[in-house]
């Protein structure tokens, strides 16, 4: 195992995830077992176009990201170990500000032998008076091998 | 003048593929419908920018949670002749399987359609009608107290 900061995996982490790249997600800071990232505020991400506020799925696509990357045990690669997310539950405390930036914070607050448990929250201004909240449940150690390419059909 | 009213006001109020042209996410992400009766089928063609392990290679989950947030949302604004959006109160995800580099489909089940709040079951599949790669169940609002 290699001895890379988390903030370097973090960076790193997000290049390569084209959903990632796709919507504008950014990294911000990291602690231990704690993460910060956030979308910049961009018009193909808006839900509703009558007021402009961003979609949920964009705000759930982060908090699984940032849920994502602290439930990696800290310090371990992605090719030391595959997490696949088993639950994620948001609660959309409040409108998004259109116009605005929207921050998430993930903290992996239990590890075991087989799961991570978090908590995220995403914000415009302060995590006090949140967007959404998130509790998540990961699976450590699942595949992470190619899948074989599908069988073809039978013709019938 | 908002799009539900303005669609409502032309009779096209079932049109949920014209509303998905206006909703920029739902264009970012390829989404598209189907109807079968009254039931809506949502269709995700698979494209490169949905993908969030190259690896294997895998869709995001939050593009997986997001078709099945849309999924939802469609069938609610179908249902009804409100002119106003449902907007999303909680979801619960479950992730069953990978979601491959395929197309996927999805479909909700409204559990129960208040006054206020709707709950609403979805599915998410791939090949396999029957074998589900993800599910959701979630609540939605209709309508505020304080609405007119």
């Amino acid at each position: 195992m290699t001895n890379k900061t988390n903030e370097h995996d973090f960076e790193e982490h997000l290049i390569n995830v084209p959903h990632s790249q796709a919507i504008g997600i950014e990294y911000i800071a990291a602690g231990p077992n704690e993460c910060e990232l956030a979308i910049r505020y961009a018009p193909h991400l808006i839900g509703n176009p009558d007021t402009g506020v961003i979609h949920g799925g964009a705000i759930t696509a982060l908090l699984d990201n940032v849920a994502g990357m602290v439930a990696r045990p800290p310090g371990m690669q992605r090719e030391d170990i595959s997490i696949a997310t088993l639950d994620l539950r948001i609660d959309y405390t409040g409108q998004a500000t259109p116009g605005k930036d929207i921050r998430a914070r993930g903290h992996c607050f239990k590890r075991t032998q087989n799961i991570a448990f978090v908590r995220a929250v995403a914000f415009t201004e302060t995590p006090d008076d949140p967007v959404a909240t998130c509790t998540a449940t990961f699976m450590l150690g699942t595949r992470n091998t190619p899948f074989s390419p599908a069988p073809q059909a039978e013709s019938s | 003048m908002k799009i539900l009213q303005q669609l409502r006001k032309q009779e096209r109020g079932k049109d949920v593929e014209e509303l998905l042209k206006h909703i920029p996410y739902a264009q970012f992400l390829g989404l598209q419908v189907e109807r079968h009766n009254h039931l809506i089928m949502t269709i995700l063609p698979f494209k490169e920018t949905l993908v969030g392990n190259t690896n294997l290679p895998a869709l995001h989950g939050g593009a997986v949670g997001a078709m099945m947030e849309m999924t939802a949302l469609i069938q609610l604004i179908y249902d009804s002749a409100s002119e106003i959006l449902p907007q999303t109160i909680d979801v619960s995800f479950d992730y069953l399987r990978s979601a491959r580099d395929q197309t996927t489909f999805g479909q909700a089940f409204v559990t129960r359609r208040g006054r206020r709040v709707a709950n609403v079951r979805t599915e998410l599949w791939q090949e396999d009608r029957h074998r589900p790669i993800a599910i959701s169940h979630g609540h939605f609002l209709l309508n505020s107290l304080d609405a007119p």
